[in-house]
């Protein structure tokens, strides 16, 4: 079986997978970091979206090898030392969400909108946030709380 | 998904040496499209190439008067960059208005075009601008390039390494997108280049893209949304679902080919 290393949340892992693996089964199987979640498996929902090399990706879409030697972030990520990321610190604030399952694909979409666009319009994270899906909020606080975040992060 | 022998080379050569040695293998270039297809069960390939290790594939130049992008150079890479951007705007534009920021994050110019996928908005791109492929054995014009429903012109241990778009004076694309997939109902790139003027729509014939010969003459006298008025394509083997009727994207093709127009400015 082939083995796979990538860096996820600044920690080197590695493992044994199959080839077709995906990268989402790799964190929530072997290295049970289950807050990255699979809502669709078809890439539309968004639910699973994380970090490779800086860049969002969905999870559910990616091969755990094709991952080989990348730097991963995941949702557990993005607190530090206990603190909750602003973005993520928005979305309590602001209520921008209800049963929380697509939150996390949210919040990691949201933090690579962010770092192309430090003071995006209504109309951008609307636009942005295309591949995320969300059944309870309609959406519109978690516009609310991505707008926050990127005053809070631009201070 | 079926099971299957995974492969990154790091080079073109290595990448075609493990090709000719798969019994049935596939390459793989960012997955957006290929690893649904294999989820689903609609592929099972014995060995998948995965091309997303070699850097020589990757990137965007400019070379004489034309804008040449590497196989491997994702949608996101496309639309952000500044070259394409300031030279082929419409190309940008199209990049920008494919899937969502993820797929844009990681599917590639190479994969959507080899794909020929009858709704994607590359095949419409290469064949209104009149884009040359670059192969691991040769040059094909788009023209020869696109052969059919999923069909192209590539032969089975053929690998694309770029693109060259020449750069028009003016060019658009326009689409009428699917709104949960932002495939295209009907998408128009219209230009007007090197290469002629051009008219190819995607997403509307049940044979993949195709151009328009009317429309192209009356924009040649006069490239303006006016100058295809009453110019219209049959129903006849047009796509039908419950997106859309055969009429019905016959008539968006008038119209989407004037919001192109009008988008070349």
């Amino acid at each position: 079986m082939p083995s796979v290393s990538m860096t996820v949340n600044g920690k080197a892992v590695s493992g044994e997978v199959e080839g077709r693996t995906l990268l989402v089964e790799f964190l929530r199987q072997n290295l049970s970091l289950t807050g990255t979640h699979v809502g669709c498996d078809t890439s539309q929902c968004g639910a699973c979206v994380v970090h490779v090399n800086g860049e969002s990706a969905k999870a559910c879409t990616v091969l755990a090898l094709q991952a080989e030697g990348a730097e991963v972030t995941t949702i557990e990520g993005m607190a530090q030392n206990g603190t909750l990321h602003p973005i993520q610190a928005a979305f309590k604030e602001h209520h921008g969400l209800q049963c929380g399952f697509c939150t996390p694909g949210m919040v990691m979409s949201a933090a690579d909108l962010l770092q192309r666009n430090k003071n995006p319009d209504e109309t951008e994270i609307r636009d942005w946030l295309e591949g995320n899906i969300c059944r309870c909020t309609g959406y519109h606080n978690i516009v609310k709380a991505i707008h926050a975040a990127a005053q809070a992060m631009r201070g | 998904m079926y099971a299957f022998n995974y492969h990154r080379p790091a080079s073109i050569d290595e990448a075609i040496s493990a090709l000719s040695g798969a019994s049935d293998g596939t390459v793989m270039s960012g997955g957006q499209t290929l690893l649904p297809t294999l989820k689903q069960r609609l592929a099972s390939p014995s060995d998948v190439i995965d091309l997303g290790a070699i850097a020589a594939l990757k990137g965007i130049r400019e070379d004489g008067g034309a804008i040449v992008i590497g196989a491997g150079t994702c949608h996101a890479a496309v639309a952000g960059d500044a070259t394409v951007r300031a030279k082929i705007p419409a190309l940008a534009a199209l990049a920008e208005g494919i899937g969502d920021p993820q797929v844009r994050n990681r599917g590639t110019i190479g994969g959507s075009v080899a794909n020929n996928d009858p709704v994607a908005d590359y095949p419409a791109g290469l064949l209104g601008l009149g884009a040359t492929i670059k192969t691991t054995k040769r040059e094909i014009a788009a023209d020869d390039f696109f052969t059919g429903l999923f069909e192209t012109a590539l032969a089975d241990d053929e690998i694309i390494t770029e693109i060259s778009f020449p750069v028009p004076q003016k060019a658009g694309y326009a689409k009428f997108p699917n709104p949960a997939s932002r495939y295209a109902i009907v998408g128009v790139m219209a230009a007007q280049g090197p290469a002629g003027v051009r008219v190819a729509v995607t997403g509307a014939s049940e044979g993949g893209v195709f151009r328009v010969a009317e429309m192209e003459a009356a924009l040649g006298g006069n490239f303006s949304a006016e100058a295809l008025a009453g110019i219209g394509v049959p129903e006849d083997n047009m796509n039908a679902d419950i997106h859309a009727s055969a009429a019905y994207r016959a008539h968006l093709v008038g119209v989407i080919a004037k919001r192109a127009v009008e988008a070349a400015g």
